[in-house]
């Protein structure tokens, strides 16, 4: 089987595995992160997504070879309890979620959009983040905690 | 002479688990472990016990460490369910903590040589005068509190200072940064996959299998079958997916059950065999002359659980001992289900619980952990880690019932109503594992020597009932007639899903108050009050009222409407009001929500379980329906089966009514109801249809049009 190359939350990274493996069963298995979750396995609630490059993508139905040579981040690269990231102080402060399987990928797709647009309307944040299912209703939590991210990284 | 004081009645979790060393332990680092029988799922319950604990024992919450329910120790509190676990685990944590205070704080003063009086306790220290000083920790050697609860008075509300507070939820920072929280994570050594071979057709026989192919592919460990019941054990989930796709080929599957139409749910429901009951029936003093009587039919479809995360169990056996680890909801009573099947003692199970995603309700979350211990027969020791496909979570898992609901109304010259008359026809809302002589889960149905379907129940009225749940109606009619007709056949399978049949029931009731409140011409919120004895349903339904300018001035294409329930007849009081836009499509603008809970332990974790519930019920009635044809569910993913978008959310404001001097109830069922019928409600106000039939869609507005013309 060949071997693939990318960056992994800024660490060079090399696997060998079948080219069409499914990004997040690679992340979740070989590579044992297990911050992205498995949803529906179609890309379709976006339990699953990471950030590659700088667009936010389901990585149940990106295949691996996709990914050869560019940069990956998943919620473990996106900071940790010594150095949060203020989106993961956001959704603390904000109580974001009820059992916060979806918000790892409510977080990377939030991440992507703030990469992209600094100052986002709170209707860009719904926006954005309309191809994440929430079913516990905390959506509202959510985009208010974005909405603060934002202004703080935002900051002068 | 003196009679003894009666012996204070215990909560009855505490009555059933009495001994106090159940609940808490003192550790030598400074730990407190509290140990309740109900289980996080999603709604915060550890974080408000933990508050409750802290509170009582007065120790910061930091040293709180809270341990998830296990058969192998933890106080069998029966399932976390019905928005009851603040009311039994934390009555029972209140009383508890408070006695164990107690005697601490005698044991302190013994040690220390002075009265109890003279001690204070502040983070779990004793000190008194001259500086003399102790903790629980010290004592706690010399402290037994293996002996049975006799009763202590908790502190009065006005010296809480964790209940009452919103305290930031406890298992959020680890969800946040990524740590391994939810079964799905967990890493065991040497862990390996299953997957389970579920046919398209419920209840459909296994009649050839060619297990061959699948043996030969890379990594598979095993495959397994015991009559209908098939699947793969594998190295990884990859090898364990591409040996059930092959075995899958290899399958052939005949039978199954018969699906009704599901167009014809009414006429469905109300053909088949039932057992009936009355309610509840009240009969006038003096009846008086009705003029006309009124009548209205109600249905809601079926309604997935829809959990985002599938369900997943991990088994691992060690001779005729098996290990569990799962996010059921209640760990006891799954055990008991599971030595149903494997015919083996209670004692050789050991259950754990680890948080899974939200269920809302009977999920697949029990029939996995049966799925994970029958394949792990076939991994030689190894656990095995089994998790369903979005199809099978979407298919195989339990629904919402649907119903039908039938109100008459006899009204007087002035329209008014003399006598009231609600009839439910729906399948039972309860088949829960643990409960009966057999066993509840999908794979019991499923294997060689199967156990017949169990055909759910509903719990009776004093537990808040199932299908009848709050159709008695909270109003002074002075005569009703409440029947439940469940259906006795079950071709689509049904278990609880949040609100039972609460959400059917005061969607109808309130809907048709709102059809006799106009036909007399009369505000709605004003018919209702005049209607109402109960002063906290009368101040919510003001306070809702109040904060959403009631009646605000009409406006092309938005409509208001109210919906009101006290959840169970017994629960929380909920008062909403819906404001929406509508012409071909409805869009639920906002939802004003009044709530009062009695003492709400943790007021942001009551908004949040109140906005949840609110959001999920907007999705319910805008969208939610599962779709099958004649032999199989068709509604499979997320497309076939659509739940409410970011960008559909409805703003949700919520305003808790404090009453810290009332005991405490749960919040995650309160909104459900009054919020379907709020938007039902604010369609009539937008468009003047009556829309009697959920999911309210394009269609069903076009059928309500077609039906008023």
């Amino acid at each position: 089987m060949p071997s693939i190359r990318f960056r992994l939350n800024g660490v060079a990274t090399e696997i060998v595995a079948d080219p069409a493996s499914p990004l997040l069963s690679i992340l979740r298995g070989e590579l044992g992160l297990t911050g992205a979750h498995f949803g529906c396995g179609s890309g379709e609630c976006g339990a699953c997504r990471v950030i590659v490059g700088d667009r936010a993508v389901t990585s149940c139905d990106t295949p691996l070879w996709s990914v050869a040579g560019k940069d990956v981040t998943t919620l473990e690269g996106l900071g940790n309890p010594e150095r949060p990231h203020p989106l993961q102080r956001a959704f603390i402060a904000e109580q974001a979620m009820q059992c916060g399987y979806c918000i790892s990928g409510v977080m990377m797709s939030a991440a992507a959009l703030l990469m992209q647009n600094k100052r986002p309307s709170e209707a860009e944040v719904r926006s954005a983040l309309d191809r994440n299912l929430c079913r516990c209703g905390a959506q509202n939590r959510m985009v208010r905690a974005v909405l603060t991210a934002a202004e703080e990284m935002d900051a002068p | 002479m003196t009679s003894p004081s009666p012996r204070p009645t215990l909560p009855v979790s505490l009555a059933a688990n009495p001994k106090l060393s159940s609940w808490i332990k003192f550790e030598t680092n400074g730990q407190v472990v509290v140990s309740p029988g109900k289980v996080e799922i999603g709604q915060g319950i550890i974080t408000a016990l933990a508050q409750i604990a802290a509170d009582e024992l007065d120790v910061e919450i930091g040293r709180v460490r809270m341990v998830r329910a296990s058969t192998a120790g933890s106080p069998n509190e029966g399932v976390t369910s019905g928005s009851l676990s603040i009311q039994q685990s934390g009555r029972a944590l209140r009383q508890a903590c408070a006695e164990i205070r107690q005697i601490f704080l005698t044991a302190a003063a013994d040690r220390l040589g002075i009265e109890t009086d003279a001690l204070e306790i502040s983070d779990g220290t004793f000190s008194g005068p001259g500086n003399v000083r102790t903790n629980y920790w010290e004592l706690a050697d010399d402290v037994s509190l293996d002996r049975d609860a006799a009763g202590a008075a908790p502190k009065p509300p006005s010296r809480r200072v964790l209940a009452g507070h919103s305290a930031q939820r406890l298992d959020i920072p680890d969800k946040v940064f990524a740590q391994r929280r939810f079964i799905h994570d967990l890493v065991l050594p040497d862990l390996s996959h299953g997957r389970v071979l579920r046919p398209e057709r419920c209840g459909a026989r296994l009649v050839a299998l060619d297990e061959n192919a699948a043996r030969t592919i890379a990594g598979v460990i095993a495959i397994y079958r015991d009559g209908n019941f098939a699947g793969v054990v594998g190295e990884t989930e990859q090898a364990a997916e591409a040996a059930l796709a092959t075995l899958r080929k290899s399958a052939t599957w005949s039978g199954g059950e018969r699906l009704p139409s599901e167009n014809e749910l009414a006429s469905f429901l109300k053909a088949q065999p039932v057992e009936s009951t009355i309610v509840d029936k009240k009969t006038a003093a003096s009846p008086e002359r009705k003029a006309r009587t009124i009548r209205a039919q109600y249905t809601r479809p079926y309604m997935a659980h829809a959990s985002i995360a599938p369900s997943c169990a991990i088994a691992q056996w060690d001779g005729d001992r098996v290990h569990v680890w799962t996010h059921s909801q209640g760990v006891y009573l799954l055990r008991a289900d599971l030595a149903l099947v494997l015919k083996l003692p209670t004692e050789n199970i050991t259950v754990e619980h680890i948080e899974g995603a939200g269920c809302y309700g009977h999920n697949g979350a029990d029939d996995v952990a049966l799925d994970a211990v029958l394949l792990a027969k076939a991994a030689r020791g190894r656990p095995v880690r089994v998790q369903w496909s979005r199809a099978d979570e979407m298919t195989h898992a339990p629904f919402g019932a649907a119903m039908a609901i039938e109100i008459e109304a006899d009204l007087d010259t002035q329209g008014d109503i003399v006598d009231w008359r609600h009839a439910i026809w729906s399948n039972g809302h309860a088949a829960r594992p643990g409960r009966a002589p057999q066993p509840a889960l999908l794979a019991a149905t499923e294997i060689g020597n199967p156990f017949p379907r169990m055909i759910s129940t509903n719990p009776p009225q004093a537990n808040g009932g199932g299908g009848d749940r709050n159709s008695v109606p909270l109003y002074d009619f002075p005569a009703w007639t409440i029947a439940s007709h469940r259906l006795l056949t079950m071709p689509i399978r049904t278990s609880a899903l949040r609100t039972l049949g609460a959400q059917g029931n005061v969607f109808a009731i309130e809907s048709f108050l709102n059809e006799i409140a106009a036909a007399k011409g009369e505000d709605p919120i004003a018919f209702r009050l005049r209607h109402l004895r109960d002063e906290r349903a009368k101040d919510v339904i003001r306070s809702v009222a109040r904060r959403a300018n009631w009646k605000p001035a009409p406006r092309a294409g938005v409509g208001h409407g109210i919906g009101f329930t006290r959840y169970k007849n017994s629960g929380a009081y909920c008062a909403v009001i819906a404001e929406i836009e509508g012409e071909e499509d409805i869009r639920v603008k906002k939802l004003t929500i009044a709530v009062d809970v009695g003492e709400a332990i943790n007021p942001d974790g009551v908004v949040n379980q109140i906005e949840g519930g609110a959001i999920q019920a907007s999705s319910w009635v805008l969208k939610e329906r599962v779709r099958f044809d004649r032999e199989r569910i068709t509604s499979t993913s997320w497309t076939d089966y659509p739940i409410l978008r970011f960008s559909e959310v409805p703003a949700v404001e919520v305003e808790v009514i404090q009453r810290p001097e009332i005991e405490p109830v749960g919040a995650g069922e309160a909104a459900h109801g009054p919020v379907t019928a709020a938007i039902a409600n604010a369609v009539f106000d937008c468009l003047g249809l009556r829309v009697r039939h959920l999911p309210i869609t394009r269609e069903s507005l076009i059928a309500a049009m077609d039906l008023a013309s």
